[in-house]
């Protein structure tokens, strides 16, 4: 910054600002010389404020600024506040030898007028119970929203049903794209690393009772029916729900979603649903392989660290779990895509014009969806328990 | 042809500058002298914007030789290269005004990082600025998704000279405003350049600003500076590009007001 100390800034010490105050009889005169310029404006505010209090000690206070070798908006700005400080009723400051240069520059800053203030609310009771308040009534507005937007994307599904034409399966294969082929790599590391835990502690505590081949009935069901989808659905919302978000929302914020209404077309058809039905058709696809990625890192586990060898694990395996633990979790699966899908597309359009809106309204919905997917799955849980599932 | 200019304050020497297998830039020279406002045309897609970028160190080049303000910025430290970047400032295309700040916040912004004064001064040379740049003070506390495309023009500009900069690079400064307003603006850089000893690089397709408010006109195309000189200069060039862009209809019609 301006200690940077090159040989620039060396030779302009010299050029250091002063006001020098010369008595004349009555009045006085104030000599600016230096550089008056932004580079010099702490010493200039202090050496102004200084000399504001002069205000009406004299009839006639001049302000000469001959001297003065170079000057700028700060400069100006300074010398322009000086003059307006030491005018009162009694008193009129003025400028005196201001070079043609200069003057036009002065007489802009003339125009100056005070700033606006800031008007900026005390913390108190009142306004906390205000933010609760508003926090509340927000509670309702999302879930307004919410509701509002599934309508949206049943009523956008059924127009397509109608006219197949109008189905976008460019749009929904490059979106399965992104949600789903390219988001293997990770589920199944993720999931396979969980099985591997699960199984590795479960060994661990059966074997005190000498149950260690109890581990498998419970790394089965408790991957095929709970872990597998829940898992998948939150690295899914952490990972497709943002991005769906932070696109929709950068559209929102440069109008390109003001562009497609104005030319007739349905953002909800043709932005949300191939996002929509490529989250639906994904989420099931990748719980089920990381389903079997955690199995097999069970497995793995419980035969490398607990010696269940792999048949004895199989044989216990198809004992342990029927077909309806896989279909309870397989599900789930869709309507927790659903859900995710919904609430990041609520959150991309109630971005508002700015950078920090978009990633406040990212982080909600990624908040929202992990939140929402567990909710769902606490539903799901009691539902299949009354049917027996 | 490289022009050579004692005062110049930008000084650019064998500039190549390529994208992918795409040249943009040949070999190009080009001098802005001290004090003058430099208009800086030429067809869409010619690489006016990567010159003013590749300038300002937002777009590397293959080869070349950079200096502004007599500092090689390849050359120059840290420390010189921010000296250099707080003597010039810039107006971006679109603005570029910090969108979850004020305008108030994005006037002060650069004054706050690099000066330490009051909160007074502060708030008062944001009002000479927005003043000076034709806005009214009551805009302060607005967010640039209030504001219209013209006023974030202006915004932008008020920012970019926040700092009293010696250089200011603008970038289509009056696309999007209306004439009334680019007439203003024109006139504002006049005034500012005539107060404050500005240079002024200015990349424009108005052609009202470069008969009102340009001392020389740079011509790229190419990837080449084809002309540099004064509008005559420009009038008179058998080059067909400029043949059409300055006798034009539209060219003709600007010349022909009073």
């Amino acid at each position: 910054m301006l200690s940077n100390g090159n040989a620039a800034e060396g030779q302009k010490v010299s050029g250091d600002p002063t006001l020098e105050r010369i008595a004349q009889g009555e009045g006085l005169a104030l000599c600016a010389a230096g550089n008056w310029t932004a580079r010099f404006a702490p010493a200039l505010e202090r050496i102004v404020s200084d000399a504001e209090k002069l205000r009406g000690t004299r009839p006639h206070i001049f302000i000469d600024v001959s001297q003065v070798s170079s000057l700028d908006t700060f400069g100006a700005w300074l010398i322009e506040r000086l003059r307006r400080s030491l005018s009162d009723a009694a008193t009129e400051a003025m400028i005196a030898g201001l070079s043609a240069n200069y003057s036009s520059l002065v007489d802009e800053v003339r125009r100056v007028g005070t700033a606006p203030k800031v008007d900026s609310e005390p913390l108190s009771i009142t306004v906390m119970l205000e933010q609760i308040g508003r926090t509340v009534v927000g509670i309702g507005g999302t879930i307004v929203s919410l509701v509002d937007m599934l309508g949206a994307v049943i009523a956008a599904t059924g127009k397509v049903l109608i006219h197949p034409r109008s189905f976008r399966l460019t749009s929904t294969v490059h979106h399965l794209e992104q949600v789903c082929w390219r988001a293997v790599p990770i589920v199944v590391l993720i999931t396979f690393l969980i099985g591997c835990i699960i199984s590795q502690q479960g060994i661990f505590h059966f074997r005190q009772f000498g149950a260690d081949i109890f581990v498998v009935d419970m790394l089965g069901v408790l991957v095929l029916r709970e872990i597998g989808v829940l898992l998948v659905a939150i690295m899914v919302a952490g990972r497709s729900g943002s991005a769906y978000t932070a696109e929709l929302g950068s559209m929102k914020m440069r109008e390109e979603i003001d562009a497609l209404r104005t030319m007739g077309f349905d953002p909800i058809e043709v932005l949300i649903l191939p996002r929509m039905l490529a989250l639906v058709l994904a989420l099931p696809i990748l719980a089920f392989l990381g389903a079997m990625a955690a199995l097999y890192g069970g497995g793995l586990v419980a035969w490398l660290y607990g010696g269940v060898d792999p048949e004895a694990f199989l044989l216990r395996l198809r004992d342990a779990i029927s077909i309806d633990h896989f279909i309870v979790g397989l599900v789930k699966a869709p309507v927790m895509a659903a859900v995710i899908g919904i609430v990041a597309c609520v959150e991309g359009f109630a971005v508002q014009g700015s950078a920090e809106s978009l990633g406040q309204h990212t982080t909600a919905s990624v908040v929202k969806g992990i939140f929402f997917v567990i909710v769902m799955d606490g539903v799901f849980a009691i539902f299949f328990a009354s049917i027996g599932m | 042809m490289p022009e050579q200019a004692d005062d110049a304050i930008i000084r650019v020497r064998d500039i190549t500058v390529q994208f992918g297998k795409t040249r943009v830039l040949d070999g190009l020279n080009l001098d802005v002298r001290r004090g003058e406002i430099l208009g800086f045309v030429g067809p869409s897609g010619a690489g006016k914007s990567v010159l003013t970028r590749t300038i300002i160190g937002l777009v590397p080049k293959v080869s070349g030789r950079i200096e502004v303000f007599g500092v090689d910025l390849d050359a120059a430290s840290s420390g010189q290269r921010r000296a250099v970047e707080r003597r010039w400032g810039i107006l971006f295309q679109q603005g570029a005004l910090f969108s979850s700040l004020t305008v108030r916040q994005n006037i002060q912004f650069p004054v706050r990082e690099y000066l330490r004064v009051s909160q007074r001064l502060l708030d008062e040379i944001m009002v000479a600025k927005l003043v000076m740049v034709g806005l009214k003070p009551e805009v302060a506390d607005r967010y640039p998704s209030e504001l219209s495309g013209g006023m974030i023009k202006r915004v932008a500009l008020a920012r970019a000279l926040a700092l009293d900069p010696e250089l200011v690079f603008l970038d289509e400064p009056t696309s999007g405003l209306d004439p009334i307003g680019a007439g203003d603006f024109d006139e504002l850089v006049r005034t500012l350049q005539r107060t404050l000893g500005l240079t002024v690089f200015m990349v424009t397709h108005d052609l009202d600003s470069l008969y009102t408010a340009c001392d020389r006109i740079a011509v790229l195309g190419n990837g080449k500076i084809i002309a540099a000189g004064s509008i005559a200069d420009m009038r008179a060039s058998q080059h067909p590009w400029l043949q059409q862009y300055f006798n034009g209809k539209r060219a003709r019609a600007v010349v022909a007001e009073p």
